[in-house]
């Protein structure tokens, strides 16, 4: 069995003259949580369209959960929830489920336990037997959600799931996404809301006029320098030379002492060196790069346009 | 298995729209209007009439009726299911389907199948309640009035209506909406045209316009299955009288059907092939 979730070579998309994606290479792991970052118009929804089949690559390929992408019968085990959610407004949110569950091939035994589920999930179990017609956006976005939850999947796509939800839909959007990587769901997620990405996902790839500037792992700072600030007194020269086994760019003003180091393993090592000496330590904090400077640094800042 | 639950969700989804239900509304005036024209036509009738020429009469306006019925079912075919693919791609709501384990020739099929449903049971509303109205008003007076080969007639006519509805589908897959609707009615309008210079044609004796006539049909043979459908369910006696609408001087063949069947078939095979083909 293949292990990544995702797996792309190449994959272009051109429309007339315009190439949407350009050159997409990049691999999903099974379980992981990975965000798809870029400035509007960079090509996020093209390239998630050709990883659902619903547009074929004009170049490259890509295979999902090992099957090439489009494959009917691993539809089964994909969820989707598209960008600005809407379906037949005639139908209420129960039978929307009804509905695409069948299309899942789900039992209506299996669906009359599930539908109340998932309607009490996403919050609009009062809202049951409501017709799409009255439902808000946000509420839309909810029955969405709901409904790319349907068949327990093992990938599932959200493409900008928290647009036109309010801050409590977005809330149940992270803790969705988390509950589903618990799950050992892989989640493939489309944003340009960098705080929303920072916090749940695994691993983001920057993206920008349809290539990938850039892949990140977002989870603990394994391998990457980490600039600490540090708030002591009682600092004597001696215990700041001894630091250069550990650190470098070492930076003093007042109280405020910062320095580089290559990995926040040797954080507790430095604190006992440093105790040992007599320092009295009031504040450490680790001065990682926001992604949104990350995000600046590596798409710059005409946001691609 | 996924053909059939979405030709269900479309079946309920044209039931829901409101121009099923205005068509039907406007069927339901047009039959009362109908009715009540026959009954005062046949009320009137005189004791020394020559019921022959009565039941004759009788049996043109019921070829009137059904002339009307004919239009109502091919422009309603048309019309309730001009955006169910466009539309659908054009706001996106397509996208939850298409990423279901569904192929897209079940999705195109099941709507497809939807809609023939649904134009089934609207012709069959309408043509049997034309045929039955004017059996029952005419039964006292006249011994009751029916068309020649009724079922025949009938099975053309919903031909005729899923012909339309075929190419509808076709035309869906690529174009808009307004674009879909211009392109169907107009290829109509050809064969409604073709139809006419071909009868013409067959009465003066002309058989180079006859020919492009039969050119009308094969681009379109839409309205060649209602002159068909007239020559099967109207008297033998009608037919030889001529020139007009409800009657058929130029009979299209079996030949003609069977080019009808090949050309739906075709039609909704383009249809299919087109929308597994391109980007939803």
């Amino acid at each position: 069995m293949d292990s990544s979730a995702i797996r792309t070579q190449g994959l272009r998309k051109v429309y007339g003259q315009k190439a949407a994606v350009r050159g997409l290479t990049l691999e999903v792991q099974r379980g992981e949580v990975f965000g798809f970052l870029g400035p509007n118009g960079a090509g996020k929804t093209t390239s998630m369209r050709m990883l659902l089949g619903l547009a074929a690559p004009s170049e490259g390929h890509a295979r999902v959960l090992g099957r090439p992408a489009g494959d009917v019968a691993i539809r089964r085990k994909i969820g989707f929830l598209p960008e600005h959610f809407s379906f037949y407004d005639w139908l209420t949110a129960t039978e929307l489920l009804r509905f695409h569950g069948r299309l899942y091939g789900m039992s209506p035994a299996d669906l009359r336990l599930r539908t109340p589920a998932l309607l009490e999930l996403v919050g609009l179990t009062a809202h049951a037997g409501k017709r799409l017609r009255e439902f808000s956006k946000g509420m839309l976005q909810r029955i969405g959600l709901a409904q790319a939850l349907l068949n327990d999947p093992e990938l599932i796509f959200l493409d900008e799931p928290t647009s036109g939800l309010d801050p409590v839909g977005r809330r149940l959007v992270r803790d969705v996404i988390k509950a589903q990587r618990e799950r050992g769901a892989t989640v493939f997620l489309n944003s340009h809301l960098l705080s929303e990405v920072e916090i749940t996902c695994d691993r983001v790839a920057f993206i920008k006029h349809g290539e990938v500037l850039e892949t990140r792992d977002l989870r603990g700072v394994r391998g990457e320098a980490v600039r600490i600030s540090m708030r002591a007194r009682k600092l004597t020269e001696e215990a700041i030379n001894g630091l250069s086994q550990w650190v470098s760019s070492v930076h003093l003003e007042g109280e405020r002492l910062s320095f580089t180091i290559a990995g926040a393993e040797v954080v507790p090592e430095i604190l006992r060196f440093l105790l040992g000496r007599g320092v009295d330590i009031y504040e450490v904090t680790p001065l990682r790069t926001s992604l949104e400077e990350l995000f600046l640094q590596i798409v710059g800042t005409d946001g691609g346009l | 298995m996924g053909a059939w639950i979405m030709a269900g969700v479309t079946f309920r989804e044209a039931a829901r729209k409101k121009v099923l239900w205005m068509a039907l509304a406007a069927g339901a005036a047009f039959l009362s209007l109908f009715a009540t024209g026959l009954y005062f036509q046949l009320k009137d009738l005189r004791p020394h009439t020559n019921l022959i020429l009565e039941r004759q009469g009788v049996s043109a306006l019921l070829m009137v009726g059904l002339y009307a019925v004919d239009l109502m079912a091919v422009v309603m075919s048309v019309l309730t299911s001009v955006d169910t693919l466009s539309g659908e791609l054009a706001s996106g709501t397509i996208q939850a389907v298409a990423t279901k384990p569904i192929s897209r020739w079940e999705l195109l099929l099941g709507k497809w199948l939807g809609f023939v449903g649904m134009v089934t049971a609207y012709v069959a509303l309408m043509v049997g309640g034309i045929t039955g109205l004017t059996y029952l008003l005419s039964l006292h007076s006249l011994g009751g009035v029916l068309p020649h080969h009724l079922l025949r007639g009938a099975s053309l006519i919903w031909l005729e209506c899923v012909l339309m509805l075929s190419l509808t589908f076709r035309m869906g897959a690529s174009f808009s909406t307004l674009t879909n609707g211009v392109v169907v009615l107009g290829l109509h309008g050809i064969a409604f045209i073709g139809g006419w210079i071909e009868q013409a044609a067959a009465l003066t004796n002309s058989p180079r316009a006859l020919n492009v006539g039969i050119a009308a049909s094969l681009i379109m043979p839409s309205e060649a299955l209602w002159r068909r459908a007239v020559f099967e369910m109207q008297s033998p006696i009608l037919n030889a009288l001529g020139f007009s609408p409800f009657s058929a001087a130029s009979v299209p063949s079996e030949y003609m059907i069977l080019y009808a069947c090949l050309y739906l078939t075709l039609t909704l095979a383009l249809a299919v092939r087109r929308f597994s083909q391109r980007d939803l």
